[in-house]
C-alpha cells in the first residue's frame, strides 16, 4: 500500500465506514456515556488509546503465534484476551507513571474490554489481510471515527436535554431516534468511495 | 428463589416484563446491526441464546470454584469457548447465515446480555434455574430481535423472510434497511414500549387509589 493509499484508507475508516454510523461497532458506550462532550471525549480517546495498541499486539500474537502453530481457529478468544490483559496493564501502567492522564481516562479503562469495536477492529484487519503498519493505521483511524462519532452526539445530547418529548419517548427512544438522523447525516458519506 | 421457583414466570419476565433488549436496554450492537431481515435476525438470536443456556449452565456449575477477583476473565473465557464453538458450527452447517452475520458472530462475545446474566443470575443461582434463564433472556433477545427485523424487512423491503408480502406495487423504504433505520425502528418500538407500560402502570395507580377510596369510603360509612 503507498502512501495516497494508506491516507484515503484512513479518510474511509473515520467517515465513510463509520464504526457507529454504518458498522454498529461500539453502540453501547455510544449510546452510555455520551451523555456529556467531556466524557465523551474522554470515552473517545481512551477507546483511541486502547485500539490502537490492541491493534498493533493482536496482529503480531496472530501473525507470530497463532498463524506459525495453525491455531487460527482460536482467534476470538485469543483476541479478547489480550483485549482484557492489555486493558489492565495499561491500567496499573498509567496509575503508576502517568496518573495525569490516568486520571483523565481510568474510569473508562474497565468498560473498554466489552467495547465490541476493540475487538472488531482487530478481528477486520486479519480479515482484511493488513499488514502491520495497516493495521495500526486502521485501527487508530476507525478509534478517530468512533471519538468523532461520540463526540458529535454528546453536542446534539446536551440540546435534547431542553426537550420536551412526550412521555413514552423520554430517555432512551429520543437518543436513538436522534442518532437515527445523525446516521442519516453520516450516509451523505457513503456515496464517497476509495477502493 | 429455589423454594418458590417458576418457570412460566421467567418466561415471561425474560420475554416481555424485563426483556434484555425492549426493556433492560444491552446488547444494541447486534440488535441494530443484524436486523436487515428477518432471517439475520432470527439467527443471531438463535446463536446468542445458545450460547447464552451454555455458558450459564458452565457458569453456574463452576460458581463455588471461580474466585470472585478473577471472576470476569473467567466468564469471558467461557464464554469465548462457547463463541467459538458456534462460530464452527455454523461454518459447517448454515454457510449462508455465517456469511450474512460476518463479524458479529465473533461479537457475541462481548455481547452486555451474556456477560450481565453470568454476573447477575448464573454466579449466584443452581445450575437448573439457570439453564432456564438462559432459555428466557435468550428468546427475549431473539424476540426482540426478530420484532425489530420483521418490521425493517417488511418496509424496507416489503418481504418476510425473503417471500414478497406487501405485492409488487409496494415501493421498498430502503431507509429502514440501511443504518439510521436501525436507529429510528428502535427508537419508535422501544416508544411503543415504553408506551404500553406507562399505560400500565397509570392503570394499576388508578385501580390502586380507587381501592383506597372504596375503603375508606366503607370506613366512613362504618362510622356513620
Amino acid at each position: 500500500m503507498t502512501l495516497t493509499e494508506l491516507l484515503l484508507m484512513m479518510f474511509g475508516a473515520i467517515l465513510v465506514e463509520n464504526f457507529i454510523f454504518s458498522k454498529f461497532y461500539g453502540c453501547c458506550p455510544f449510546l452510555g456515556v455520551s451523555e456529556k462532550p467531556d466524557t465523551a471525549l474522554g470515552m473517545g480517546m481512551a477507546v483511541t488509546f486502547v485500539m490502537t495498541l490492541s491493534g498493533a499486539v493482536t496482529w503480531c500474537v496472530y501473525t507470530f503465534l497463532l498463524v506459525s502453530f495453525e491455531l487460527t481457529y482460536l482467534k476470538t478468544i485469543a483476541f479478547i484476551l489480550i483485549i482484557a490483559a492489555l486493558v489492565q496493564f495499561i491500567e496499573m501502567f498509567l496509575r503508576k507513571y502517568i496518573p495525569a492522564l490516568y486520571s483523565a481516562l481510568g474510569i473508562y479503562l474497565p468498560l473498554i474490554t466489552t467495547n465490541c469495536a476493540v475487538l472488531s477492529a482487530a478481528l477486520l484487519s486479519i480479515q482484511n489481510d493488513y499488514g502491520f503498519v495497516e493495521t495500526v493505521c486502521f485501527c487508530f483511524a476507525s478509534a478517530l471515527g468512533f471519538t468523532l462519532a461520540i463526540v458529535v452526539f454528546a453536542g446534539v445530547r446536551v440540546r435534547l436535554r431542553f426537550a420536551n418529548p412526550p412521555r413514552a419517548f423520554r430517555g432512551f427512544p429520543l437518543t436513538l431516534l436522534a442518532a437515527g438522523l445523525l446516521a442519516m447525516a453520516f450516509s451523505g458519506f457513503s456515496g464517497m468511495s476509495f477502493r | 428463589m429455589s423454594t418458590k421457583y417458576s418457570f412460566g414466570k421467567q418466561i415471561r419476565e425474560g420475554l416481555f416484563e424485563n426483556n434484555p433488549v425492549l426493556v433492560q436496554l444491552l446488547g444494541m450492537c447486534p440488535t441494530l446491526a443484524v436486523t436487515t431481515s428477518i432471517t439475520n435476525a432470527l439467527g443471531m438470536g438463535l446463536a446468542a441464546t445458545a450460547v447464552l443456556i451454555c455458558s450459564n449452565f458452565l457458569i453456574s456449575l463452576l460458581r463455588k470454584f471461580i474466585p470472585k477477583q478473577v471472576r470476569i476473565a473467567a466468564y469471558i473465557v467461557i464464554i469465548s469457548g462457547f463463541v467459538t464453538a458456534i462460530e464452527l458450527l455454523m461454518k459447517a452447517y448454515f454457510y449462508d447465515l455465517y456469511g450474512s452475520l460476518g463479524l458479529f458472530i465473533p461479537l457475541i462475545v462481548v455481547n452486555c446480555i451474556i456477560l450481565a446474566r453470568a454476573e447477575a443470575f448464573a454466579s449466584r443461582n443452581p445450575v437448573i434455574p439457570s439453564i432456564m434463564d438462559g432459555v428466557a433472556m435468550g428468546l427475549g433477545f431473539t424476540f426482540a430481535l426478530v420484532l425489530l427485523g420483521a418490521v425493517r424487512e417488511l418496509l424496507g423491503a416489503g418481504t418476510l423472510f425473503g417471500f414478497a408480502v406487501l405485492g409488487s406495487r409496494y415501493q421498498p423504504a430502503l431507509l429502514f434497511i440501511q443504518p439510521p433505520g436501525a436507529f429510528l425502528t428502535l427508537g419508535l418500538l422501544i416508544a411503543a414500549v415504553q408506551k404500553i407500560r406507562n399505560v400500565m402502570k397509570d392503570k394499576k395507580k388508578a385501580a390502586k387509589q380507587n381501592a383506597q377510596k372504596k375503603s375508606e369510603n366503607a370506613g366512613e360509612e362504618e362510622q356513620a
